[in-house]
């Protein structure tokens, strides 16, 4: 879908993009990034519309410094700013953006229909959008990148500004592009979580480099961890200490406290340890082990659970890497 | 999950089972019962074809030459220019109702004249409509989107350039029209007000071309609407009247050979001197004076260069806006 091959950009005073190599197949791909990694820059890049420093790539099989044109007829784009003039209607306004993508005008209004229907904007579709909440507003946006129906769509932070409610319902619409539209999706934010329920794919790039770049599966994979959470009797006041001396007679190896996880809530209560293996292939029989020596202790067992990596730690891994 | 373009059957109940699990789908289903049947159709894809880039500025001229009159948008703002366009039209009708109670032998006001007399409303009408169809642009950011389909930056400047210049022709070509037809209807001689409405037409081209132009490219450069007005009015009128006022001085102090060249100074004056060199009008500068020869071929040279600098300035603003 997209190749990407030691793309760099440099202004003059930053360099945006350092020599990005990266491949995106078909389906969700999340591009995640900090303000001013690099995240709009590629955008552009992607559509024609700014130069590579060095570097190529190549959208849907067209190259981006020669088919620019090419490539924005077969693409979708949704900027992150506003971007609606508020004294025309919906209807109007994603009709005429049809016709700017080529379509003709008896089927850009068909369109123009059907899609403002799959975004979820009904009756309120025929007033002046200045009246629109921002759900609206993104939806029509969305609606626009998609009118032409596009084989691609790149979407700039498409959540920003929404209420938690109104977030979940973009984030199962930017789905469904993929899942019922059958249209691939380049989705970018600053907000890892969000990614990692839409996605089938990440990509991390910081400062223009590329962190990392898998499947969501990878990153959110169960690690060998198990966090065990219990409570504090009269008998044992520090409930998590006899658990960890406990655990330690039975044979297994809880981590120490770590000093200032104790400062994070719930965290006291919280004992952790290796279970070995990875994912899957873990022994049955350190859960009961667990579960009985919480038992024998009379401590209330709160909850027990095998840790997965969250994409958040891709960052955190870094940072301590740096300090390293 | 693979992607599934083939449309679901319109019979099928129940939510598809990419919908079950969105969550976008909790609204719908909340929603009238019926707008629920309606989303199981399913996504069409679109085969059609793909027009491209001259069709896409050729849509986006219509566009805005509509908007510059309001058409398409709300009522409200089709009150402005329908009023402007009624004002401008209104003296016209009467200056033929004058020839005709008189029994004049031609009108009153040459058709270029007319023009020129026109010009105060003709700035205020160019004010309100080119920051409609440029600075609204830029104000509400929607340049991306343009730039983000097949067409160039070029393309845009040239759909909102020719639109603006055909708003700004109707407006004043139409004028010339009630005359001319009014005046075949009183029966003036037929040629005479062929030529002269001929003419006319040729001045409100040259009229349009111009000072679409100039207010394309101030408008360019804000996206406030207030400013843009403002500046379009600034600019237009205050050399006209500026120099014209220095011209009457040149007049009085004997120093009439410098009333031509003063001339060069405004728009106005510019086009006024063109008309009445080339055009056969009577010229509006102090004395009626008329150019010389080498002084009419200045005036054209300046004009065909204005107009290709502020065009060129508008390709540059946009090299840099937006996306």
């Amino acid at each position: 879908m997209i190749a990407i091959e030691s793309l760099s950009k440099r202004f003059p005073r930053v360099t945006a993009l350092d020599r990005l190599t990266v491949g995106i197949e078909p389906g969700v791909t999340g591009l995640v990034g900090a303000n001013g990694a690099g995240k709009s820059t590629l955008i552009k890049i992607l559509l024609g519309l700014s130069p590579a420093t060095e570097g190529s790539a190549t959208v849907l099989g067209m190259d981006v410094a020669t088919q620019g044109g090419a490539i924005r007829e077969r693409v979708g784009y949704m900027p992150e700013h506003d971007c609606l003039p508020p004294d025309v209607s919906a209807t109007e306004f994603v009709v005429h953006m049809a016709r700017m993508s080529g379509l003709p005008a008896t089927a850009a209004r068909e369109r123009t229909a059907d899609t403002l229907r799959h975004v979820g904007l009904y009756e309120e579709r025929y007033r002046p959008m200045g009246g629109y909440s921002t759900g609206m507003k993104q939806r029509v946006k969305l609606a626009q990148a998609l009118v032409h129906d596009p084989r691609l769509v790149l979407l700039d932070e498409p959540t920003n500004g929404l209420d938690p409610v109104g977030r979940d319902e973009m984030l199962g619409l930017i789905r469904r592009v993929h899942t019922d539209f059958g249209i691939s999706v380049l989705v970018t934010s600053h907000l890892l979580g969000e990614l990692e329920r839409t996605s089938d794919h990440i990509v991390v790039i910081d400062g223009g480099k590329l962190l990392r770049s898998s499947s969501t599966a990878d990153f959110t994979q169960r690690t060998a961890v198990l966090a065990v959470e219990v409570t504090d009797t009269d008998e044992h006041p520090d409930g998590t200490a006899a658990l960890r001396t406990a655990l330690r007679k039975a044979g297994l190896n809880p981590h120490e406290p770590a000093p200032d996880r104790a400062l994070a809530p719930g965290a006291g209560h919280l004992v952790t340890l290796d279970i070995g293996g990875e994912a899957g292939d873990t022994d049955e029989s350190v859960f009961d082990t667990v579960r009985d020596t919480a038992a024998d202790l009379g401590l209330g067992l709160v909850r027990m659970e095998q840790r997965r990596h969250q994409i958040s730690e891709v960052f955190t891994e870094r940072s301590a890497g740096d300090v390293a | 999950m693979s992607p599934d373009r083939t449309p679901e059957h319109p019979t099928t109940t129940g939510p598809a089972p990419g919908q079950a699990t969105a969550p976008a789908h909790g609204r719908t289903a909340t929603a009238e019962r019926g707008q629920d049947v309606i989303h199981n159709i399913g996504y069409r894809g679109y085969e059609g074809p793909r027009l491209g880039r001259s069709y896409a500025r050729r849509a986006l001229f219509t566009q805005s030459l509509r908007g510059s009159y309001g058409l398409g948008r709300s009522a409200k703002s089709k009150v402005l220019p329908m009023l402007l366009f009624a004002t401008i039209c209104v003296p016209a009708a009467i200056l033929v109702a004058v020839a005709a109670l008189t029994k004049a032998k031609e009108l009153q006001v040459g058709y270029a004249e007319y023009v020129l007399l026109m010009q105060p409303l003709l700035g205020i009408y160019l004010a309100a409509a080119a920051p409609q169809a440029i600075s609204m642009d830029l104000r509400f950011k929607t340049t991306p989107l343009y730039f983000s389909r097949p067409m160039e930056r070029s393309d845009y400047v040239a759909a909102k350039y020719a639109a603006l210049s055909a708003a700004l022709f109707l407006f004043t070509a139409v004028p010339v029209l009630i005359m001319y037809v009014g005046a075949l209807l009183v029966k003036l001689d037929f040629s005479d007000q062929t030529k002269g409405a001929a003419q006319g037409i040729v001045f409100c081209a040259l009229f349009a071309l111009l000072h679409a132009a100039i207010a394309a490219w101030i408008a360019a450069l804000t996206p406030r609407r207030g400013f843009g007005v403002a500046a379009i009015i600034v600019a237009i009128t205050v050399p006209y009247f500026l120099v014209t006022a220095l011209q009457g001085i040149a007049l009085t102090s004997d120093n009439s050979s410098a009333i031509g060249w003063l001339g060069l100074g405004s728009p106005g004056t510019l086009l006024d001197g063109i008309q009445s060199r080339f055009l056969d009008g009577r010229s509006g500068f102090p004395d009626a004076q008329t150019l010389t020869g080498s002084q009419g071929a200045v005036y054209l040279a300046v004009f065909v260069a204005l107009v290709a600098c502020f065009y060129a300035l508008l390709l540059r603003r946009y090299r840099k806006a937006g996306l």
